[in-house]
């Protein structure tokens, strides 16, 4: 009796281990309700679009996979591809000079995301497509002397598909560069100053020990930025560029099937985030690792998760989640 | 080796550091005591230029700190200078700070192949004897976040002997430590001592002060209240501020 009143005891607990709890289960009755009701208004909808009396569906289907769409497709991979590149390289010396003590430095930084960011990434394709009507020559050098060099004519220099990827990617390298902030101000103080006591210099510390532990926080919105810059691409639809949307538009004006090319274009856009999407969830769950120590579930064991139980998954703990910087302009466009 | 001459420093309004005088000599080990927000760390940092000071004159090896001194005229260092001078000073954080994405060895390693430019197998050679003094043999290929923070402490120690310094600075290098943990890093540091390098050491180890140290220094209120022998000081305190700190830390 003594022992028991007294609430305490060394080592295990005596006797066998108590039988595991079994329960029944909170009834959830509103999740069966809604899920009835939005099947009920989704199949509605599938029905309308399936049944519509003028939709061809045999042309969404013969064009889906014909040649101008397949060239279309390949030219806007190319215009994501080069785009992201130059906006990835860029913002990245963008970001190292925005936070430079070199004030002419760290300004012509922050003028360059100012006037780029602040203008439509339309209105700066369109502006590179119409550069030769007021630059007919690309000229390097000062006029009157000898150091003067007469370039080839813009045109010839800056082809339509250059200036769709000048327009891109120059507008992206301004977001990047807010991104690589966040990453750069979110390694800890503490790391820079143990590099420069060991005598490192600013640059070096930059590239050999910050950058690197950035690249966690740089990672997942540099994914985002490429699923958006793919959907983007169709702007240069304005500079004639041959990619996906452009070849829907161009075929759509000779036949009149516009929502069939609509369909068609939509379809391969989905389809290609998609993939970028899983891309994405991956090379994140690879940055995590050594900074987690459960890494997040795969979207196949989420689904079996919710499969079985009805049960949504249980909400990732803030500590499991990737740090979300507060990323000054990245809204989107 | 260091030399303080009135040594200034304020951070906004709040002065930090009131005038300091000290002058610790080659070999020697200085150990630093005083409350928080007294000015010690403050004062170790301005020796590697962390911390830029705003009056008097701090040298060292007869070298100004972050300065140079022609005719009457003080001329600013540049970065290139500065971390040369800085490459010259280890230092070791209260919290280890040391480099996350590398391992143990390429923590240690990484400053002498890229400030002094050394090969790296010479680089990797030492990295590992550094390693095995400190007693880390096992941990060479070993993550940060896989160590225990007295086995962190001591990579971290490893680090900055690797530029093979003249002079090592510690700011409380045993404060972040489990209780358990701290015997190991301050063995560390009494090898170290006993290999004759010149140590100032900012720290609450009054066993160590004791013990490993040739001189004491306690501060309080940015000022140096009391300085001598670390036996002097610690069993009879002459100023009244000294022995009411000391008789709420033995």
């Amino acid at each position: 009796m003594s022992e028991i009143t007294s609430g305490q005891r060394f080592g295990p607990s005596p006797g066998p281990r108590p039988e595991a709890i079994k329960a029944i289960p909170v009834r959830h009755t509103w999740r069966w309700v809604s899920a009835v009701l939005v099947l009920l208004v989704a199949a509605q909808l599938i029905y309308s679009i399936v049944t519509a009396p003028n939709l061809k569906w045999e042309i969404v289907g013969r064009y889906l996979f014909q040649g101008l769409i397949r060239g279309g497709i390949v030219v806007t991979l190319e215009l994501t591809v080069l785009a992201m590149v130059i906006g990835v390289a860029l913002g990245v010396i963008l970001a190292v000079m925005r936070i430079s003590p070199n004030p002419v430095v760290s300004s012509l930084s922050w003028f360059y995301i100012w006037f780029f960011r602040g203008t439509p990434v339309l209105v700066q394709i369109f502006f590179w497509f119409n550069l030769n009507l007021v630059l007919p020559h690309i000229t390097l050098g000062i006029a009157g002397t000898p150091f003067f060099w007469r370039g080839p004519g813009t045109n010839t220099l800056i082809t339509n598909f250059m200036a769709a990827v000048l327009g891109l990617g120059l507008n992206e390298a301004a977001y990047m560069a807010e991104i690589v902030r966040a990453g750069i101000i979110s390694v800890e103080h503490g790391q820079t100053e143990a590099a420069q006591a060991l005598g490192m210099t600013r640059l070096l510390v930059m590239r050999r020990i910050v950058l690197p532990q950035a690249m966690r926080v740089i990672i997942p919105p540099t994914g985002n930025e490429t699923i958006s810059m793919l959907k983007t691409s169709s702007l240069a639809f304005v500079a004639a560029v041959p990619e996906l949307f452009t070849r829907g538009e161009q075929i759509s004006s000779a036949n009149f099937d516009v929502v069939e090319l609509i369909f068609v274009v939509s379809v391969w856009y989905l389809f290609m985030t998609s993939i970028l999407t899983v891309g994405q969830f991956y090379l994140e769950r690879y940055f995590a690792r050594g900074s987690q120590r459960e890494l997040p579930p795969t979207p196949f064991e989420r689904l079996r998760r919710m499969l079985f139980t009805f049960h949504a998954p249980p909400p990732m703990p803030a500590e499991l989640l990737p740090p979300a910087p507060a990323v000054p302009g990245s809204e989107h466009r | 080796m260091v030399k303080a001459e009135a040594v200034h420093k304020s951070f906004g309004r709040l002065e930090v550091l009131r005038g300091i005088d000290l002058e610790v000599q080659p070999k020697e080990v200085m150990c630093m005591i005083g409350p928080s927000g007294s000015g010690k760390s403050t004062f170790l940092r301005c020796i590697n230029h962390l911390e830029k000071i705003d009056a008097g004159r701090l040298s060292v090896d007869g070298e100004l700190v972050g300065y140079r001194q022609q005719g009457d005229k003080l001329y600013e260092l540049g970065e290139g200078e500065v971390s040369q001078k800085r490459s010259e000073i280890g230092m070791v954080f209260q919290r280890f700070n040391l480099f996350p994405h590398m391992t143990a060895l390429e923590n240690v390693i990484e400053a002498p192949i890229r400030v002094k430019r050394e090969s790296r197998t010479v680089a990797v050679e030492r990295g590992r004897q550094l390693l095995e003094r400190v007693g880390l043999a096992e941990k060479v290929n070993v993550y940060p976040n896989q160590l225990s923070g007295g086995q962190q402490q001591r990579v971290a120690i490893a680090r900055a002997l690797a530029m093979q310094p003249k002079l090592m600075l510690f700011d409380e290098p045993t404060s972040a430590l489990d209780p358990e943990l701290v015997g190991d890093v301050l063995d560390a540091m009494r090898g170290l001592a006993e290999d004759g390098m010149t140590m100032v050491v900012v720290t609450h180890e009054m066993g160590f002060a004791r013990e490993v140290g040739d001189s004491l220094v306690f501060m309080d209120g940015g000022v140096i209240v009391e300085a001598g022998k670390p036996r002097d000081i610690l069993s009879n305190p002459q100023q009244e501020r000294t022995r009411a700190f000391l008789s709420k830390v033995l």
